[in-house]
């Protein structure tokens, strides 16, 4: 792809065409992001990484997309400063990427591994095909929020989101655990909208106190967390309320619902042939 | 009441007197049509006429034939329409079906006619003379500039030429056929014979299989709306990656392989649960808009290093302009599957009578991409029931730079076009996961098939090529002028930009 094509296809208005300011402080990268245009700051992303370096401090973001997209290694932080652009850490594989602010949509999408810390809200479609990780947001999120997650073997993947969220939560969901706090929220009204957990066939959804059964979807059974569910939630939570200064016996005083697909095979009666 | 008022389809009848009592019929059928006891005794009922029992039966004392049950005439209720009833009011459930549209719609490539040489101008023999087939799918540049290369001559300037593209030594690939709806062994057929050929095999969308390594340089890796298998690995190891937004046998559908065909290989390569549904939503629900496909395209982009990304649709009513969105969002190409390609299931309502033929989807696509002025920046591909080579140099000079076969392939390696790739018991071994069936098809044996059939094809295509007196495929690409229809409406030849005969 020639750089005369992309410029005339032209970037996000207000973004430059330019290399963003990169300083260097022992294992510490920063890179000032203002007004750069993705492809730049995510190409000096990967070449801290490829230094060597273990802290990436990525300030002044303003909607870059993509931070984060397909990165591997364990070993590596990268730290945002402002309101991270849509699919942010879409096909990540192991690190971990704390967004001081919020973030949009497709957080976590189709993400393999790592963990995503974000202190603020988030946007729609979190986690959409997400197979192993941690997403955590401390405040709301929006629409379809942990859609079609799914796991396999050891990959298993967590979202907590402290806030409330809307419709079509957990939709086909196929593996991993979504857990909604509906604490740290700036709306009224219920936890969750409605049709949370239609399609659903594998996994888990975990909601602090109640739902009303129009609120869930057919392939779903409702229940009560038990000592056992606690045991896996549990460890999740302590986490969750560290990352966010949250008081860990708060979050768990109230009883936590269950979701879970009343089959794998919600679809298996179907069809029919001659 | 019986439990079915449905009759058996085809009678299958045995010559005792030939017969050796081998039992090799029974031990052939996926369907579990033959019994044995001291010989083998058919139940009719559960017959496709796949052939797999006539074709091994050592003495050839095996015929299927249609069973004839008169059922009153009526052109309006066919007796097909008859049985869906029947089995609905059975069963309650949606009708399933596989392979493509078996309905008799009009074949637009049967309507079109192609130009030859006579007496003006030389044709020229492709045997004895260059011909050149080579293609290059992906995005070109709106101009070439060109700089001195120290000699006294000319080269493409550093990257102002092509970048970015795949080299096909012919213009036919391998359609997406999933692992998991189609065999380990049909995959590695198809990823050998794509290697051999030079040209492309696809996932589908059912991940890559490890054994298929050795091959990526000659895969398309899929991204579909399940997101099986996809991780960055994948989306690395291909030549290409594919957003699969729809499928011409299903537009708008989405997909839903059957936990009985989830087996442990198939669990592995999906990244998902052995014996639970695989569902792939009918939309990419982070695609609801061109702005989200771009958004989609470009982090498949930034997650590979900026390897080209192509985007599969079905042919649907507006596809013109769906596709120059296509392409204004950055695709590399744009893959347009017909209502008449194939599929390994699909409700038969959706199979039968959604979509658009393909011939009327490449000339429309090509036309508005030229009229905006962004032909060059993607290539297109063309699919949906491509028979022969001469719906391969139809489709090419309607306007597409390279066809997929998908069903054409599966016949390569034995398919018999019974329809029941939805079953999971195909006795050819090829939409199926039993073990005991999969094992049939050798991948040796079958990459030499496919090569046989590309190869026969591409010559094919050279003898049209010289008989239209041009010596590069890239001359007939897109030239309609070249074309002539037969029996087509002043409309149709219209909205596809072909004179009629005779003009």
């Amino acid at each position: 792809m020639t750089e005369t094509t992309e410029i005339r296809q032209g970037p996000i208005e207000g973004y430059l065409m330019v290399e963003p300011h990169v300083t260097r402080d022992g294992d510490t990268v920063t890179i000032d992001a203002a007004s750069v245009y993705y492809k730049y700051v995510n190409q000096a992303i990967r070449a801290a990484i490829a230094d060597g370096v273990t802290t990436v401090r990525v300030i002044n973001v303003n909607g870059q997309r993509y931070i984060g997209n397909g990165l591997s290694g364990t070993d590596v932080t990268i730290e945002v400063y402002g309101t991270a652009g849509q699919d942010l850490s879409m096909f990540m594989n192991g690190p971990t990427v704390r967004i001081h602010g919020n973030a949009q949509d497709g957080v976590g999408n189709t993400m393999n591994a790592g963990r995503v810390m974000i202190h603020g809200d988030a946007g729609d479609v979190l986690g959409y095909g997400m197979r192993g990780g941690r997403v955590y947001i401390k405040g709301d999120v929006g629409y379809r929020v942990g859609i079609h997650m799914k796991a396999y073997e050891s990959l298993v993947p967590v979202m907590v989101c402290g806030g409330k969220s809307r419709d079509f939560s957990g939709e086909y969901m196929a593996g991993g655990m979504l857990v909604l706090l509906g604490m740290n929220s700036q709306f009224d009204g219920p936890i969750v909208g409605g049709y949370i957990g239609t399609g659903m066939h594998g996994g888990v959804i975990y909601l602090r106190g109640e739902v009303e059964p129009w609120q869930v979807g057919k392939e779903c059974g409702i229940f009560t967390a038990d000592e056992e569910d606690m045991k896996t939630l549990g460890p999740v939570l302590k986490e969750y309320a560290e990352e966010f200064g949250m008081d860990y016996d708060e979050i768990i005083s109230v009883p936590f619902t269950k979701l879970v697909p009343i089959s794998h095979r919600p679809y298996g009666k179907l069809y029919t042939y001659v | 009441m019986p439990i079915s008022l449905i009759q058996p389809e085809f009678k299958v009848e045995i010559d005792y007197d030939k017969c050796h009592k081998c039992g090799r019929c029974v031990q052939q059928c996926g369907w579990g049509v033959y019994s044995f006891n001291e010989r083998p005794i058919p139940d009719d009922s559960k017959c496709r006429a796949c052939h797999r029992c006539v074709t091994y039966c050592p003495a050839h004392c095996i015929v299927i034939k249609k069973n004839d049950l008169a059922l009153r005439d009526n052109a309006n209720w066919t007796s097909a329409l008859r049985k869906s009833v029947w089995r609905q009011a059975e069963t309650g459930g949606v009708m399933l079906a596989g392979m493509g549209n078996d309905k008799p719609y009009q074949s637009v490539f049967d309507h079109l006619v192609l130009d030859a040489c006579q007496v003006t101008n030389p044709s020229i023999d492709p045997l004895r003379e260059p011909m050149e087939l080579r293609t290059y799918l992906g995005r070109k540049p709106d101009n070439v500039e060109v700089e001195p290369d120290g000699a006294g001559g000319y080269k493409l300037k550093e990257g102002a030429g092509v970048t970015n593209n795949i080299k096909l030594e012919t213009p036919m690939i391998f359609s997406p056929m999933s692992y998991g709806s189609v065999s380990l062994n049909v995959h590695k057929s198809l990823a050998m014979a794509a290697e051999r050929c030079g040209i492309l095999m696809n996932t589908g969308e059912g991940g890559l299989h490890a054994d298929l390594y050795p091959y990526q340089d000659n895969v398309i890796v899929q991204v579909a709306s399940g997101r099986f298998g996809v991780n960055p690995e994948y989306l690395n190891r291909g030549a290409a990656m594919e957003i699969k937004v729809g499928q011409g046998a299903k537009p708008g559908i989405g997909g839903h392989l059957p936990g009985e065909k989830i087996n442990k290989e198939v669990s592995e390569t999906r990244m998902i649960p052995q014996g639970s549904d695989a569902i792939s939503p009918a939309p990419h629900h982070d695609i609801y808009s061109i702005e989200d496909l771009r958004q989609l395209i470009y982090s498949l982009k930034e997650a590979t290093g900026y390897k080209p990304v192509g985007v599969k649709i079905a042919a649907v009513h507006n596809v013109a302009a769906i596709a120059s969105g296509i392409v204004r969002a950055g695709a590399d190409y744009v893959y347009l599957d017909g209502f008449k390609g194939g599929t390994g299931a699909a409700p038969q309502i959706i199979r039968d009578h959604v979509g658009l033929p393909i011939e009327i989807a490449i000339a429309v696509v090509d036309q508005r991409l030229r009229d905006e002025g962004i032909r060059n920046q993607a290539s297109i591909i063309a699919a949906g029931s491509i028979r022969s080579s001469a719906d391969f140099a139809k489709a090419i000079a309607l306007g597409a730079d390279v066809v997929a076969i998908g069903s054409a392939a599966l016949m390569a390696l034995g398919c018999h076009m019974c329809q029941g790739c939805h079953t999971g018991s195909c006795s050819w071994g090829l939409t199926t996961q039993k073990p005991e069936l999969t094992r049939r098809v050798d991948p040796e044996w079958g990459a030499e098939r496919l090569s046989n059939l590309v190869h026969a094809w591409s010559h094919e295509l050279q003898e049209i090529l010289g008989a239209l007196g041009v010596n590069s495929v890239e001359s007939l690409r897109g030239s309609r002028e070249r074309l002539r229809a037969i029996g087509l409406d002043e409309q149709t030849c219209k909205i596809i930009g072909v004179k009629p005969a005779g003009m």
